[in-house]
C-alpha cells in the first residue's frame, strides 16, 4: 500500500521516538535515585523520620568545637538554633574553620549525630554557600 | 588614568563602528558589485583594532597598578608578580567580557578576510548577524560591567586576585577557552546567513568546517587546561568532578563535536541540512547559557566573581532575543530540499555519523539535565538539591560501549551505501580487545562483566584506528588520528578509575603512617617568606613495599591579600602513574590533614586530549582532493 519510503521513514520515526522516550526516561530515574537533598541542623531536628539517603548540611562549624586525632575529624554543624554532631575520616578542605560556613555531605545516624563521607571545598574565606546562608537567614 | 579613559573611549568608538558597520555593509549589500567594499573589511578592522586597545589598555592599568580603576583595585595588588598582575586582567567579570569581546571582534574580522571566494552578500549577512552580537556584548560591557569605572579617592593598595587563580594553568585558560567558546559565535552568525541565502550546501559545509574545527581544538584544550588546573590546585584528587561549571564547557563541547561530524556529511553529501543549522545555533546557544549560568551568580563557583543580578538579568533577556531571532529565521528562510534524503541506506557512512549524532545528543540531555534541574527545582520549589557523579557514570557509561563500538566500525563504511569490509580481521581485532580486557580487568575490580566489555569497546576503537593509522592507506589521517586520541582518553579514564588508590588520615610532625602498599613518613616542616604569602612547606618521605622511596612536598600558602590559605599540592609525574600529595592545616591543632593518592595513567589523560586536539588541527590543515 505504502512506498518501501514511507515505511523506512515511519519505521524511522518509531526508532527514534522510542529512543528518545526510553532515555527521557531513565535519565529522570537515575535523577531521583542520586540526587542529595541539602538540610539545615533545624530541619533535620524537625524531621520525623530519619533519611536513609546521602544528604548535604550546611551551617556553621560551631566555636571550639573541632577535635581531630590520628584518623577522625570530629565537629559540630550549627545554624544557632539547632546543632549536629559530625564525624568525618577524611580530607578536609583549606577553608575549613571554626566559626566558618561548611557544607557536609554524608549519612544520618539519628537526629544528633551525623557521619560525613565528604567535606565540600569553598573558594574563598568570606563565601558562604547560599544554602547555608538561607539556613541561618542571613540576606 | 590616561589609560583608563583611552580604554573607556576605545569600546565607544567600537561600539559606534558596529552601527556604522551595519550601515555601510548594508547599503552595500545592494550593490551589483561582486566583493565586498574595501571600507567594510577596514570598517571591522578599526573596530579590531579599538577592542584590542581597551584591553591593552586594562592590561597597562593592572601591570601599573592603577587603583583609580575599579577593576584594577579589586582584583590586583602591588605585590603580586608581573605575570599574575598581566593575567589578573581576565581573571575577573568586568575583563574577561573585553576578552569576549576581543574575540567577537577578532573571529569577524579573520573570517571577512578568509572567506572572500564565497558569495558576497551571504559574507555581509554574516558580518551583520556577528554585529548584532557584537552590540550586545558592547552594551553588557558599558551598561553593567564597565571595566574603566573610576575610583576616588585613589585608593593606596588593591584588594588583590584570589590565590588559587594565580597559576600559570589558569593564566592562560580563559584566552584558550573563549576562542572555543567565543569562537561558535561565527558559525552562528554564518549558519543563519546560509540559511537566509539559501546557500546551506556542500561549498558552505567545507568553508564553515574550518571555523567548526578551529572552535572545536580551542574549547577541548581550554577544557583541558581548566581540569589540569582542578587537578593541582583544588586538591580535590581528581580531574573531572561533573561541577555544573564543568558541565557548562562540556556542554557546547558535546554540540560542537556533534557539528564537526554532521558537517562532514554536509560537505560529502549535501544531506542533513536542517540538522546542521540547528546543532550550530544550539552550540553558540549553550555557549550562551554557559555564560549566564556562571555569570549570573547562579552556579556558585571560582568563576562567579560577583553576584549583580542586572547582569544576569541582562544575558538573559539577550539570550532570549537571539533565540527567538534565529529560530525565527530558520522557520521562515529554511526550506528542506528532500531530494537527497531519498537515497540515505542503513549501512552507510552517513547513517554511522548520524547514530554518533543521536549519542551525542543523549549525552548532551544527560548533562544539561543534571546542571539544569537543581537550578529549576529550586526556583519553583525552593528546594535545594545537588546532582553527584553517580548519575552521570550510571547514565553515561553504559551508553559509552556501543558509541565506541559505532565509533570503531563508522569510519570504515562507505558513503551512500556500504558492505562491511574485512569482516574477519573486524572479528578479530573484536576477539583480541575482548582477551585483553578480560585478562586485565580480571583481577582488578569486582565488577568484571561491566568493565570487561567497556575496557573492550575501548580496545577495540583503539586497535582498529591504529590499524587504520598503520597498515591502511593514509587517506583520512586526521580522523583516525583525532578517534586514536579519543579512545585513548577513554582507556586512561576507566584505568585511572579503577586503579587509583587513596590514603586520608591526620598525622603530626615526625609521625610514620603505615598502610598496606606501604608507608608515609612526615620528616619536617619548614617555613618560608614570599613577596605575597607565606608558606608551611611538609617533606614527606613515601616508601612502597619494594623500599623505592618519593619525596613530596606539598605546601599550605597563606597569602596575604586577601587574606586566603590554599595548599598546593606536590605531583610526582610518571608515564605509568601520579603520585598525589595535598596537605591541610585545621587551625590551631597540631594534626596535618593528609591526602595521598596514586592516580595512573593521570598523564595519559592530558596527552589523549592532545592527540585529539592534533587531529583536528590536522583536519584544519588538509586539502581535500
Amino acid at each position: 500500500m505504502y512506498g518501501k519510503k514511507v515505511k523506512l521513514r515511519f519505521l524511522f520515526l518509531v526508532l527514534l521516538l522510542t529512543s528518545v522516550i526510553l532515555a527521557v526516561f531513565l535519565i529522570l530515574q537515575s535523577l531521583k535515585d542520586n540526587v542529595v537533598y541539602f538540610q539545615s541542623p533545624s530541619e533535620i531536628n524537625s524531621l520525623i523520620e530519619l533519611e536513609k539517603k546521602k544528604i548535604r548540611i550546611g551551617g556553621m562549624v560551631k566555636k571550639k568545637s573541632i577535635i581531630i586525632n590520628s584518623n577522625e575529624v570530629n565537629f559540630i554543624i550549627t545554624d544557632f538554633k539547632n546543632e549536629i554532631n559530625v564525624t568525618y575520616s577524611g580530607a578536609v578542605p583549606n577553608l575549613f574553620a571554626e566559626g566558618k560556613g561548611v557544607v557536609a555531605e554524608g549519612f544520618l545516624k539519628d537526629k544528633n549525630y551525623f557521619s560525613a563521607t565528604k567535606i565540600l571545598a569553598k573558594h574563598d574565606e568570606n563565601y558562604m554557600p547560599p544554602e547555608v546562608k538561607e539556613a541561618l537567614g542571613v540576606k | 588614568m590616561l589609560a583608563n579613559q583611552i580604554g573607556y573611549y576605545s569600546l565607544i568608538l567600537g561600539l559606534m563602528l558596529s552601527v556604522l558597520l551595519c550601515g555601510v555593509s548594508i547599503k552595500d549589500f545592494n550593490r551589483s558589485s561582486k566583493q565586498i567594499n574595501q571600507n567594510v573589511l577596514s570598517l571591522s578592522f578599526l573596530q579590531l583594532v579599538f577592542v584590542i586597545v581597551s584591553f591593552l589598555s586594562l592590561i597597562l592599568s593592572f601591570v601599573n597598578s592603577d587603583f583609580s580603576n575599579e577593576t584594577v583595585f579589586n582584583n590586583s595588588h602591588t605585590t603580586k608578580p608581573l605575570f599574575y598582575k598581566i593575567s589578573g586582567t581576565w581573571g575577573n567579570h568586568e575583563g574577561s567580557l573585553l576578552l569576549w569581546l576581543l574575540v567577537l571582534t577578532l573571529f569577524i574580522f579573520l573570517f571577512l578576510i578568509k572567506s572572500k571566494t564565497q558569495p558576497k552578500k551571504y559574507r555581509i549577512l554574516t558580518l551583520l548577524f556577528q554585529q548584532i552580537i557584537i552590540i550586545g556584548f558592547f552594551l553588557f560591557v558599558l551598561m553593567t560591567s564597565n571595566p574603566f569605572n573610576y575610583l576616588f579617592p585613589i585608593p593606596n593598595e588593591g584588594l588583590g586576585l584570589n590565590p588559587i587563580l594565580q597559576d600559570p594553568a589558569l593564566a592562560i585558560h580563559p584566552p584558550i577557552l573563549y576562542l572555543g567558546y567565543v569562537g561558535t559565535s561565527i558559525i552562528f552568525s554564518s549558519s543563519l546567513a546560509a540559511v537566509t541565502q539559501n546557500y546551506v550546501s556542500k561549498e558552505w559545509g567545507q568553508h564553515i568546517k574550518k571555523w567548526v574545527l578551529v572552535s572545536w581544538i580551542f574549547l577541548s584544550l581550554g577544557i583541558m587546561l581548566g581540569s589540569i588546573w582542578a587537578y593541582y590546585e583544588l586538591g580535590w584528587g581528581g580531574f573531572w568532578f561533573w561541577d555544573p561549571v564543568e558541565n557548562v564547557s562540556l556542554m557546547p563541547w558535546l554540540a560542537l563535536t556533534a557539528l564537526l561530524h554532521c558537517i562532514v556529511v554536509l560537505e560529502r553529501r549535501a544531506a542533513l541540512k536542517s540538522w546542521v543549522i540547528i546543532l550550530s545555533i544550539t552550540t553558540f546557544t549553550l555557549s550562551m547559557c554557559g555564560t549566564f549560568l556562571v555569570r549570573s551568580g547562579i552556579l556558585n563557583s571560582v568563576h562567579t566573581f560577583a553576584n549583580d543580578p542586572a547582569r544576569g538579568i541582562f544575558i538573559l533577556i539577550f539570550l532570549f532575543v537571539l533565540i527567538v531571532l534565529s529560530l525565527g529565521i530558520f522557520f521562515i528562510f529554511h526550506k528542506e530540499n528532500n531530494k537527497n534524503l531519498n537515497n540515505f541506506f542503513w549501512l552507510s557512512r552517513e547513517t554511522s555519523i548520524l547514530i554518533n549524532n543521536w549519542f551525542m545528543m543523549y549525552f548532551l540531555s544527560v548533562v544539561l539535565i543534571g546542571t539544569v534541574y537543581p537550578i529549576f527545582l529550586d526556583v519553583i520549589s525552593s528546594e535545594k538539591i545537588s546532582v553527584g557523579p553517580p548519575f552521570y557514570h550510571k547514565l553515561i557509561a553504559p551508553f559509552l560501549i556501543p558509541f565506541l563500538l559505532f565509533m570503531s566500525v563508522g569510519p570504515k563504511l562507505k558513503w551512500v551505501k556500504s558492505k562491511v569490509e574485512n569482516k574477519y580481521s573486524l572479528i578479530l581485532t573484536f576477539a583480541v580487545s575482548v582477551t585483553l580486557a578480560f585478562f586485565i580487568i580480571k583481577n582488578l575490580t569486582a565488577d568484571i562483566l561491566f568493565y570487561t566489555v567497556l575496557v573492550s569497546a575501548a580496545f577495540f576503537l583503539f586497535f582498529t584506528t591504529l590499524k587504520e593509522l598503520f597498515i591502511q592507506k593514509l587517506n583520512n589521517t586526521s580522523q583516525a588520528i583525532a578517534h586514536l586520541g579519543f579512545s585513548l582518553l577513554i582507556l586512561s579514564i576507566l584505568f585511572n578509575s579503577i586503579l587509583s588508590s587513596e590514603i586520608i588520615t591526620n598525622m603530626k610532625v615526625g609521625e610514620k603512617y603505615n598502610y598496606s602498599k606501604g608507608e608515609i613518613f612526615f620528616k619536617k616542616i619548614e617555613e618560608r617568606k614570599e613577596s605575597n604569602f607565606n608558606s608551611i612547606i611538609a617533606y614527606f618521605e613515601v616508601k612502597d613495599l619494594k623500599g623505592r622511596m618519593v619525596e613530596l612536598k606539598p605546601e599550605i600558602r597563606i597569602y596575604n591579600q586577601p587574606i586566603i590559605v590554599t595548599s598546593e599540592a606536590d605531583i610526582k609525574t610518571t608515564l605509568l602513574e601520579d603520585k598525589f600529595i595535598v596537605m591541610n592545616l585545621v587551625k590551631g591543632n597540631e594534626y596535618f590533614n593528609i591526602r595521598y593518592q596514586v592516580k595512573p595513567f593521570m598523564v595519559w589523560i592530558w596527552i589523549s586530549v592532545l592527540l585529539l586536539s592534533l587531529g583536528g588541527a590536522m583536519g584544519l590543515f588538509k586539502t581535500r582532493t
